[in-house]
């Protein structure tokens, strides 16, 4: 008990976001209607795309003095998260459009 | 902007760190109201590049502001790398993302969910051994998104695989217990990863076995589920990739990774929660096993007989309707019959016949998969129907036309207790008055159950591909 105690007090603000964000998340997607399930899907996809930052953290403060493999995965991991990102929001976007145009 | 404004924690901070977190919350709130507009058909366009805007000024801010812990930025030679590796990713991406049918919408979202994954898999790889011995906060968070993020991208590489039909489900009853033990091994591995007091760099072995179980777990987790428990199954695969990236945005620090990993984990996990629904079934029992055997098999008692309609009387029946509503389903979207169906609706129409689309939340391969395909058609959006608006109103309906549809118009749904799908909601197709079913043959539908409807005394059968059927009708009403 104390340890999770330590543990809840120690990470306090994680822990708080990470309430708060499902909430959010909970409360923004609930009530969607049917049709828009696979938009809203992709796009979602291309939010989780965020991972792209991580990619640029990575490869930005790499070593480029000498050769790793660490680099070479940073690099392709930066360029998986840009394909979702870009992808994502691309795809989703033409989708709507489809949608759009017969609304009128 | 390197101007040092304040001291935190001991730490000094310039105008740029500032800056730079100010713009993570800006990025943050932006995912919120994108996602917010997302929901709603007026303002889903909008919503989606207020989100793509939040990404991009994240991306910018970062390549501009970020300091690592010696406080220096972002060399210049690193910037030109990484402006190359997003410019392939986003050529890749754009490309495909223009390209690409919709019937495989489907598969594109899988290999998304991969790549994310990856990426997340990746950044929690490269970034274990910067991770100090006994900060269990950090090690937990890096652990879960090497598995989370392995996971994700394996068993979504499997899911688009199985989507484009380069491999079969395979189930077998001893699958459920190798999964388990599987699952049980990653997790005690994690465990024993992040309790270990050695130092992370003493660890790698132990690391790159958990990488290789993930993956392992991945396809196995995703091999057993069957075709039309896809749609829970990439919706769970989506709320996992997001899931993972919060856990990379914690290693990090960086709330707009948290937030926004943690609210696509969320609005996945209610997407994958109401595709349950649709089904009537609990996500343990999509991800344990497909339909038990149980009470199917042991049916076959009186079931009437089949009764065909000819062409022409089809469409006799449906020139002289008033209302009628078509109920696509994944067979429709196989036949690319889609284009042709809009084709029959529009010349119907055009002689005073209402048609209306009713859409099941599971048909299609993905959620909402069915509204993207008629879209596409040129279906128009007021005319697609949700299964519980159309419902109430079936009794008046003259003509229900199922194309390519079985299991959610199989009343078995209300009268049989003893069926696996008892209980799921369904389209009242049986309370029209005639009944219309373009199939291919007499199999049965995935769940191998056997449709009361197709023996219903209103229902006639028109036996053929349903593309090749719906044009001739559309010849024959034509010449009428």
């Amino acid at each position: 008990m104390e340890q999770v105690l330590t543990f809840f007090f120690e990470y306090k603000e994680a822990i708080f976001i990470i309430a708060l964000s499902i909430f959010v998340g909970i409360e923004v997607i609930s009530n969607v209607p049917a049709v828009l399930h696979t938009p809203l899907m992709s796009g979602a996809n291309a939010i989780s795309g965020v991972i792209i930052i991580g990619g640029i953290i990575l490869v930005g403060h790499a070593d480029l003095t000498t050769f790793s493999l660490s680099l070479i995965l940073g690099i392709l991991a930066l360029i998986f998260g840009t394909l979702n990102v870009v992808g994502g929001f691309a795809v989703t976007d033409r989708m709507l459009e489809m949608f759009k145009k017969k609304k009128k | 902007m390197d101007k040092v404004i304040g001291i935190l924690n001991g730490m000094e901070f310039t105008i740029g760190d500032s800056l730079l977190e100010l713009s993570y919350l800006i990025a943050a709130l932006l995912f919120v109201y994108g996602l917010k507009l997302l929901s709603h058909p007026a303002t889903a366009r909008t919503g989606n590049l207020w989100a793509a805007g939040g990404m991009g000024l994240a991306m910018v801010t970062t390549l501009l502001l970020h300091k690592d812990a010696g406080g220096n930025g972002i060399p210049l030679t690193n910037v030109w790398i990484i402006l190359a590796a997003i410019g392939v990713g986003s050529a890749i991406g754009w490309m495909i993302a223009r390209k690409i049918k919709m019937t495989a919408m489907p598969q594109l979202v899988s290999i998304y969910n991969a790549t994310g994954g990856a990426a997340s898999m990746l950044v929690a790889l490269l970034e274990y051994p910067n991770a100090i011995a006994g900060d269990v906060g950090s090690i937990i968070v890096t652990i879960l998104g090497l598995i989370i993020g392995a996971i994700a991208f394996s068993g979504s590489m499997i899911a688009f695989a199985k989507l484009d039909g380069r491999v079969g489900d395979i189930m077998k009853p001893f699958m459920t217990y190798i999964n388990l033990v599987l699952l049980v091994v990653t997790l005690g591995l994690g465990v024993y990863i992040t309790i270990s007091p050695n130092p992370p760099a003493e660890m790698s072995m132990a690391l790159y076995a958990l990488l290789a179980i993930s993956l392992v777990y991945g396809v196995m987790f995703v091999m057993p589920i069957g075709g039309a428990d896809m749609p829970v199954v990439i919706s769970l695969l989506n709320s996992l990739t997001g899931i993972a990236a919060a856990m990379a945005g914690f290693i990090y620090s960086n709330q707009a990774m948290i937030l926004g990993g943690i609210l696509v984990g969320a609005a996945g996990m209610i997407l994958t929660m109401l595709m349950c629904k649709a089904m009537n079934r609990s996500l343990i029992n999509v991800i344990v096993g497909a339909f038990g055997g149980g009470g199917a098999a042991a049916e076959g008692g009186d079931q009437g007989t089949i009764k065909e309609i000819q062409l022409s009387d089809a469409a006799v029946l449906l020139s002289y309707s008033q209302k009628i509503v078509i109920i696509p389903g994944y067979g429709l979207a196989v036949a690319q019959a889609q284009h042709i169906a809009h084709e029959l609706d529009t010349l119907l129409e055009g002689k005073g016949v209402e048609v209306k689309y009713a859409i099941h939340p599971v048909a299609g391969r993905m959620p909402g998969h069915m509204n993207v395909l008629l879209a596409e058609a040129d279906v128009p959006y007021e005319n697609l129907v949700e299964m519980d608006d159309i419902n109430p109103d079936m009794p008046n309906v003259d003509v229900a036309i199922v194309i390519g549809a079985n299991d959610v118009v199989n009343p078995a749904a209300y009268d049989d207790p003893s069926s696996p799908i008892y209980g799921m909601p369904i389209i009242d197709a049986h309370l029209a008055k005639n009944i219309i079913i373009m199939k291919r043959g007499m199999g049965k539908g995935y769940a191998g159950i056997e449709n009361f409807l197709f023996f219903n005394d209103k229902t006639r059968m028109l036996f053929g591909d349903a593309k090749a059927s719906i044009s001739k009708l559309v010849t024959e009403i034509k010449s009428m």
